[in-house]
């Protein structure tokens, strides 16, 4: 079955890194067919930059996403530009303090403070990381081991530790979020 | 020093075709760095060192283009990389390059074009300038890979196509290929197959440099080996020597473009699926094939029968294979980010015996699927 995933923020924000570890978990990690398309300016910081990954059984033909199953957005240009997109019933994540949602937006909508929580880490760099814990909790699009093992083997030894307490923090936030969200949604029904 | 990273990565086409680079044996790169080939330059830089390997950053793409010849002739497998700008840059050498018969690869990324065009998107312009580009009558061998996976394996080809015939062999990616990460295996050493150039068995006395053997290939000594050289890009003689008559420079050329058509079939490869009863075939490359590849599934499911041709090999192009098609098809699909390239080739391989619908697209983005599935429609209604 093919999945879409878009992860989107500003330049700087580790969004292509987050992006390539996405489908590395799924690829090398859950032995499923992956691929990231990656979307930037030339900008070296700033300006809008987005990764695209698509996971199926089967190899990926068309490489680009249509209508995204999940959405993790880190910016409010972002929101703007690619919410139209999400598929009906898809998955929208984002960061809290940098997207504020439209009034009328009835998405499946998870939100975090990823940059918040990474400051408290001393180091606002895993921010992206945190997202993507955040992603695995809340959807289980692979599981905690595959993402875990795909962040750890991309990141320079001495930032495995600080990686992995950031992903640890993003995932329990996710099903801590992930249990909130049923709940609300069986209240609403 | 071997260097084959040996294992399953998630790697960017052009990191992957770094590595197959480094798997064929190439040790010697020559370049200037242009988006969207920049890190293949840099992959390179990095992993160079590891396998005792030499990386020059050149001051231009015309001198990167005559370095890599040289460090042929030196005898370690060379290549560059670039992209548009860069590659119209390379041509004059790459001309010399076929005219001395150099074993080097090229691999040029192409972007949004013409000039400086769109950086950092997808474009398809170089198929015909990969292979007219230089002045004069000589061939040279294009390939395009539409996978990280194959930007490593085709790299490889390359280098054992530009061995086994001694010439120039372009490798056509494109930039959704490049910035593209999927899995890519990489095999053990031992289980890749390498080639090598011939060397001269006769003695330093009997040599001559460019005298071929049945095959039309000449054996190739290298500076330093013992044996007497000399390289011109002037017509020359078996010995390398200058001779500027008519006498002199019909077989030569004759030969240098026989070489490689004389050897087209073992030199083409093609994909293919579904060709076998179909009415309406697409026809496509690089990135665009696998746009390609969603818009035929998707005619089939619709009865429509359509099949799905991709040039792996682009030149020599698979004539014998498209006239025979064209025989028996309604019609193709030319599907390529260009104004008019590809397709000519396949006009002038149909010879008229086939319906053909063009989709072009002058760059930026890759074709959707929906787009390719309007020309199949036109060429079956």
């Amino acid at each position: 079955m093919r999945q879409e995933i878009r992860i989107a923020g500003f330049g700087g924000q580790g969004i292509i890194l987050a992006a390539v570890i996405t489908g590395k978990a799924a690829a090398i990690f859950e032995g499923k067919e992956a691929t990231v398309m990656e979307n930037y300016g030339p900008e070296a910081r700033g300006g809008a930059c987005s990764g695209t990954i698509v996971i199926n059984d089967t190899k990926v033909d068309y490489p680009y996403t249509t209508s995204p199953d999940i959405m993790a957005i880190m910016n409010k240009a972002s929101y703007d530009k690619f919410r139209p997109e999400l598929k009906k019933d898809g998955i929208l994540l984002i960061e809290e303090d940098l997207v504020t949602l439209d009034k009328d937006d009835n998405a499946d909508v998870y939100k975090i403070p990823a940059t918040r929580f990474a400051e408290e880490f001393g180091n606002k760099i895993v921010a992206n990381i945190i997202m993507l814990g955040f992603m695995t909790g809340v959807t289980e699009f692979v599981s905690f081991e595959s993402m875990k093992s795909a962040i750890l083997s991309s990141v320079k030894p001495r930032f495995k530790d600080l990686n992995d307490k950031a992903y640890n923090r993003g995932y329990e936030f996710g099903k801590m979020s992930r249990r909130a969200g049923k709940e609300r949604r069986s209240k609403n029904r | 020093m071997s260097g084959t990273l040996t294992g399953t990565h998630f790697l960017t086409g052009n990191d992957a075709a770094a590595e197959g680079a480094i798997a064929a044996g190439c040790r010697f790169f020559a370049g200037y760095p242009i988006t969207p080939s920049t890190e293949v330059a840099e992959r390179i830089s990095m992993r160079f060192p590891q396998v005792g390997g030499s990386y020059i950053q050149m001051e231009d793409e015309i001198a990167s283009m005559v370095a890599i010849l040289g460090a042929s002739w030196a005898g370690v497998k060379s290549m560059t990389s670039t992209s548009g700008p860069g590659f119209s840059l390379m041509q004059e050498n790459l001309g010399l390059g076929a005219m001395i018969e150099t074993p080097t690869v090229i691999v040029n990324v192409q972007r949004g074009s013409p000039s400086t065009g769109l950086p950092t998107n997808v474009g398809q312009g170089e198929v015909m300038q990969a292979r007219w580009g230089s002045h004069g009558d000589y061939e040279i061998i294009a390939v395009s890979p539409n996978s990280p996976q194959e930007c490593f394996d085709l790299l490889i080809k390359a280098f054992n196509f530009s061995e086994q015939y001694r010439v120039p062999t372009v490798v056509l990616m494109d930039e959704c290929t490049s910035h593209m990460s999927e899995k890519v295996v990489i095999p053990e050493e031992k289980d890749l197959e390498i080639i090598n150039r011939k060397k001269p068995t006769v003695s330093p006395e009997k040599y001559l440099p460019f005298k071929p053997d049945k095959d039309m290939i000449p054996p190739m000594a290298v500076a330093g080996d013992g044996y007497k050289i000399h390289v011109t890009g002037l017509t020359h003689n078996e010995k390398g020597y200058p001779v500027m008559s008519a006498e002199c420079h019909e077989p030569l050329v004759r030969r240098l473009c026989d070489k490689i058509r004389n050897n087209a079939d073992k030199i083409i490869m093609i994909e293919e699926e579904k060709t076998d009863d179909a009415e309406v075939i697409i026809i496509s490359f690089g990135s665009v094939s696998r746009s390609a590849k969603t818009a035929y599934k998707k005619a089939r499911e619709q009865g429509i029968k359509a099949g799905f041709l991709r040039l792996i090999t682009i030149w020599p192009f698979p004539e014998k294979r498209i006239e025979e098609l064209a025989k028996r098809v309604k019609g193709f699909v030319v599907a390529e980010i260009n104004y008019g390239q590809v397709v000519y080739e396949v006009e002038r391989c149909s010879k008229g015996k086939a319906k053909i619908a063009h989709v072009a697209l002058m760059g930026g983005r890759l074709h959707t699927p929906e787009e390719i599935f309007k020309g199949i429609k036109e060429v079956v209604k």
